[in-house]
Order: structure tokens, then C-alpha cells, then sequence
């Protein structure tokens, strides 16, 4: 089972590499998926390890959250680009001023 | 284990692409790779409900709504490789790195020992013991989620939402304001002419041709002439040539204009 704990591993770190580096805002929440998705993996990893479903409960509850996260981050996204008319990160530091 | 060794190179390199691609689309198609190849990997793992799940809520619904919102947000915003904050992008890998190695090392030090495996667990079948557990143990997280499930789509709601600041321009409105044109600058108050009228081809990035032959612009759509894709006469003339070559067929004998006196001259080159 170590394998694919370590892809999780791998998928999450790119994931979170990408939420860091990327300045387009759709992508960094697709970064943001990324890393939920490999969590999910590690859940059902470990699900099968244990011979437990409980795992495999919480990565469904997981996919809920993130279908709720991404209708609100997307809207949230839609809401700025309508009046910076950008959907990149940088421009909403304008916020602080 | 062969499929997972099959799959994963796979996600890697399509998640990797993920960091390095331009454009956000094929970002998205990247992560459809990737989620796929999850949904397969859940199948392997003795999960066939999640296995569904995954195709339909991830790559059917969430995936189509990152591209729905990308189209409305433009395809091609791409990605600026302009550094906001110094050096933000070597410490953002440097720790990624470490991060990844943090993680690596900790499970590589873990020794699972041999899986248990859900034969036992899915015996009744796996989705009637998925629902055994979300609505007995997991009952009170179910009821919380679909709480949270109403509060996204009401503030998903509220943030589309958009308040109507002029009144709304009506049919009267619209009559009144082309006449208005009309009077003021001499602008045709009827329909813009359809494209391809009198010209060679009727495909809307043809323009049709005024009077004297020259292209009418407004026959056009704008997007098209701004993205420079409308073709000229000229070039559709050239397009037949190149196809009676190709096809050996001589335009006069052709079975759609043979027998008909002066098909041939029916074109706008020809009247000119």
C-alpha cells in the first residue's frame, strides 16, 4: 500500500507547489483540487489497509466539500473578473490600499 | 499493482503540467488526466462507489464548471510570468521540495504490514455498507452536509446575483433609438446584410459583396474580423481551383452546373 500513499504524497506536494507558484486563480484552484484529491487517495488507501470503510465515508464527505468550496470560489472568482476584469491573484492585493 | 504502476507516471507527469502549462484550459484537461486515473486507482482499491463518484461529481461536474467558468472568464487569459513578490517562486519550489521530501521519508519509515483488504467489509455489497455507515455513525456529518450544501448554492447565488442599474431596454426602445441613428448619422436602420450574399461561398466568414464588389464589413461578424479570420474572395477562388485540381474535374462539365447556360457566369467574378 506504501506506493500509493507515496503517490498521494507526490500529487499533494505538486498541488501545493502549484497553489505557491501559480498567478492565475481558476488554476490555483484547480491546484487547491489537486491536493483535496490526494488526500482523497490516501483516505481509500488507507480504507483498504484497515479493512474499514469509515475511509472511504470520509473521501465521499470530502468530494461534498469540495463541490460546495468550488461553486463559492468560482463565483467569488466570476464576482472579481467582473469588476477588475482579471482573474489573476495579484490584482486583488488592491484590497489592502 | 500493474495498473497502478501504469497509472501513476501518468498523473505525475499530467500534474507536473499542471505547474508548467500556460493556459488554463489545458491545465483543466490536465486535471481531468489526473482525476481519471484517481476514479481507476478507486476501483483497484476495492472502492466502486467512489470510483462512480469520482467520474460524475469531479471530472463530470466540478471539471465542466472550472471550463464554464473559464470560457466566461476568457480562454485566452493566460498566465503572466511576471515575479510580484522577489524570489517568491524559488522559495515556493524550495519548500514544496521539502515538503515533498517531509512527506516521502515519513511514509516511507511507516511499515504498513500486509493490507487487510475489504472483502470482509464489502461482503453485503460496497454501497449498501457505505450507506450502512453514512446513515447510522456518520448520520450527524450527512445532515451537516447538506446544510452546507444549501449555504453554497445561496452564496453562489448571491455573488452571481447582479442588480439591474438602467431600466431595461425595450422593443420601443430599440425602434426608437435606430431611427434616432438614422437621423442623426445616416446609419441603415434595417437588418445588417447576411454574409456570403452574392459572394462565392455562403459561410459566415465570407463576406457578401456590394454592388461594385468590394466587401461589404458589416455583413461580418466582428469577432471574426478582429480575430483576422474572414476570407476574401480571392482566396475562395483559389480554394475551387485547388479542388477541381484535386478532384480532375472541369467546373463546366460538373454535374451541379452542366447544362445550365451561364451557371459559371452566375458568380460575382464573372459579373465584374
Amino acid at each position: 500500500m506504501t506506493p500509493y500513499l507515496v503517490l498521494s504524497a507526490i500529487l499533494f506536494t505538486i498541488g501545493s507547489v502549484g497553489v505557491l507558484t501559480r498567478r492565475n486563480s481558476i488554476v490555483v484552484f484547480m491546484c487547491i483540487e489537486l491536493m483535496l484529491n490526494a488526500s482523497n487517495l490516501a483516505f481509500v488507501t488507507f480504507a483498504k489497509q484497515h479493512g474499514n470503510l469509515s475511509g472511504q465515508v470520509a473521501a465521499f464527505f470530502v468530494m461534498v466539500v469540495a463541490a460546495a468550496e468550488v461553486v463559492v470560489g468560482l463565483a467569488i472568482i466570476m464576482t472579481i473578473f467582473r469588476t477588475r476584469r482579471s482573474a489573476s491573484v495579484d490584482d486583488p492585493s488592491l484590497l489592502k490600499y | 499493482m500493474t495498473v497502478f504502476w501504469i497509472l501513476s507516471p501518468i498523473m505525475v507527469v499530467a500534474a507536473l503540467g499542471l505547474l508548467f502549462v500556460r493556459k488554463a484550459v489545458h491545465a483543466a484537461l490536465l486535471l481531468a488526466v489526473v482525476m481519471i486515473s484517481l476514479a481507476v486507482l478507486y476501483a483497484v482499491l476495492e472502492a466502486p462507489f467512489l470510483f462512480v463518484v469520482q467520474i460524475i461529481v469531479y471530472t463530470g461536474a466540478i471539471l465542466m464548471l472550472f471550463l464554464f467558468v473559464l470560457m466566461l472568464v476568457g480562454v485566452d487569459a493566460s498566465d503572466s510570468v511576471v515575479e510580484t513578490i522577489k524570489g517568491q517562486r524559488v522559495l515556493a519550489i524550495a519548500a514544496g521540495t521539502i515538503l515533498g521530501l517531509l512527506l516521502g521519508v515519513s511514509v516511507g519509515q511507516v511499515t504498513l504490514g500486509t493490507a487487510v483488504g475489504l472483502s470482509d467489509a464489502n461482503a453485503g455489497g460496497n454501497v449498501q455498507a457505505l450507506a450502512n455507515l453514512v446513515f447510522s455513525r456518520y448520520v450527524f456529518a450527512f445532515e451537516i452536509t447538506s446544510a452546507l450544501l444549501i449555504t453554497a448554492a445561496l452564496g453562489a447565488m448571491v455573488l452571481a446575483h447582479r442588480e439591474r442599474l438602467t431600466p431595461k431596454v425595450t422593443q420601443a426602445d430599440l425602434a426608437r433609438q435606430r431611427m434616432q441613428d438614422y437621423a442623426d448619422s445616416g446609419r441603415h436602420p434595417g437588418p445588417l446584410p447576411a454574409p456570403g450574399v452574392y459572394a462565392r461561398h455562403n459561410a459566415v466568414d465570407t463576406p457578401a459583396l456590394l454592388p461594385d464588389g468590394t466587401a461589404a464589413e458589416s455583413s461580418i461578424s466582428r469577432v471574426l474580423a478582429a480575430r483576422g479570420t474572414v476570407r476574401t474572395a480571392p482566396v475562395n477562388a483559389e480554394d475551387i481551383d485547388q479542388i477541381t485540381r484535386q478532384l480532375g474535374v472541369e467546373v463546366d462539365t460538373a454535374p451541379e452546373v452542366a447544362g445550365k447556360v451561364g451557371a459559371a457566369a452566375s458568380t460575382e467574378e464573372d459579373v465584374r
